[in-house]
């Protein structure tokens, strides 16, 4: 493919840089992402994976937009309130880049749909809240072996890695179920910065595009903390479990499992 | 501009500099930076190690810009030259090699 003037103007700064050129544009055109959720830190993510030239966005949200997003889901406005996030991620991402195709999914993902949505998308952002779709994310990652950057936020603190099936850790190696219910705050009592999840699905569109472009240090085998509050970054190294339930030697985890939500407020 | 070579007598033959008769050439006047860079770029990433590329601009930073942005990627300037005026425009000529893929 031949650039358009336009395309030349709008990718212009990355063709620039050695790192990425005319050939590593083309790749992200080329490149095709799944985000889990367009939430907190899935607007932020995307909002930026679609003006990199990422060609194909898939975007999973099963709820509608509510006032409570817009203290930090940029991809909706106040005109989006009561319409399917999906939806509004896809209108805003259009606009800004043309070049970007956005297929929105309104079901909420779950052991029987999840494969056959992500098998043909090249990498996998996780950007959910809540437990039950973390581990059904990753252990589909891991039977597929797609690439998967985790991120997940709480109050001021986040966490970002990126798992590479087969190659380094995945969620369960660092925390092999989920936590027992009553363990976690309820999602009422929680509470976010709202510029959280900025930082944290910002820092999780970094790792993919590196990944998509193949060049670059990833996240593989560490754990990046971040304090908002503190204003401070932290990583921890981070293994492979050998007793991995999933990508262990003798995994236990063969077909996906739907853990019971602990918190009956979707957001 | 100091660094310039501007051996080039107005009406001189494009082929004789540089000793390589360019694979290719672009007509990048009108364009501005960075977009003289990114052009030059393109085209070369476009054309195989050896060959050459001729690149006309009349936009005068680019005569000291590109020569340089392309050399920090590893490819070789063999030569940059001002034409003739036409007009009251200045037109330069840089001759570059692709060296690196």
């Amino acid at each position: 493919m031949d650039f358009s003037e336009e395309q030349i103007k709008r990718y212009s700064r990355h063709i620039i840089l050695p790192e990425v050129g005319g050939r590593g544009q083309k790749k992200l055109l080329q490149s095709s992402v799944f985000l889990v959720g367009a939430g907190g830190l899935g607007c932020p993510a995307a909002y930026y994976l679609a003006a990199a030239g990422v060609g194909k966005l898939g975007i999973a949200d099963g709820d509608d937009v509510d006032h409570s997003n817009l203290q930090r889901q940029i991809l909706h406005s106040t005109k989006d309130v009561g319409y399917p996030k999906a939806l509004s991620a896809k209108a805003t991402l259009e606009a800004l880049n043309p070049d970007v195709e956005v297929i929105p999914f309104m079901h909420r993902l779950n052991s029987e749909n999840i494969m056959d949505i992500i098998k043909d998308y090249d990498v996998i952002l996780d950007g959910s809240d809540n437990f039950p779709t973390r581990y059904l994310v990753n252990d589909a990652c891991v039977l597929l072996k797609k690439p998967l950057s985790h991120g997940s936020i709480f109050r001021f603190e986040g966490q970002v890695t990126t798992i590479l099936p087969g190659e380094g850790p995945c969620y369960r190696c660092l925390f092999e179920t989920p936590p027992p219910p009553g363990m976690v705050p309820s999602c009422q009592e929680a509470g976010v910065l709202g510029v959280l999840p900025g930082v944290i699905g910002v820092i999780q569109a970094t790792e993919v595009v590196k990944l998509l472009l193949g060049k670059g240090q990833l996240l593989k085998g560490q754990l990046l903390l971040y304090n908002a509050f503190t204003m401070e970054f932290k990583k921890v190294k981070i293994r492979r479990n050998p007793q991995c339930p999933v990508c262990g030697e003798n995994p236990t985890i063969k077909e996906l499992v739907d853990y019971q939500e602990f918190c009956q407020v979707h957001f | 501009m100091s660094s310039i070579t501007k051996k080039a007598p107005p009406q001189a033959d494009p082929s004789a500099s540089g000793g390589l008769s360019p694979s290719k050439s672009i007509n990048l006047k009108g364009e501005v930076c960075p977009y003289t860079f990114v052009k030059t770029k393109l085209a070369l990433e476009e054309m195989s190690v050896g060959e050459v590329l001729e690149v006309i601009v009349d936009h005068e930073p680019a005569v000291e810009n590109v020569p340089r942005s392309i050399q920090n990627e590893g490819q070789k300037v063999l030569a940059v030259e001002k034409l003739n005026d036409t007009g009251g425009t200045t037109t330069w000529r840089l001759v570059i090699k692709k060296e690196k893929d």
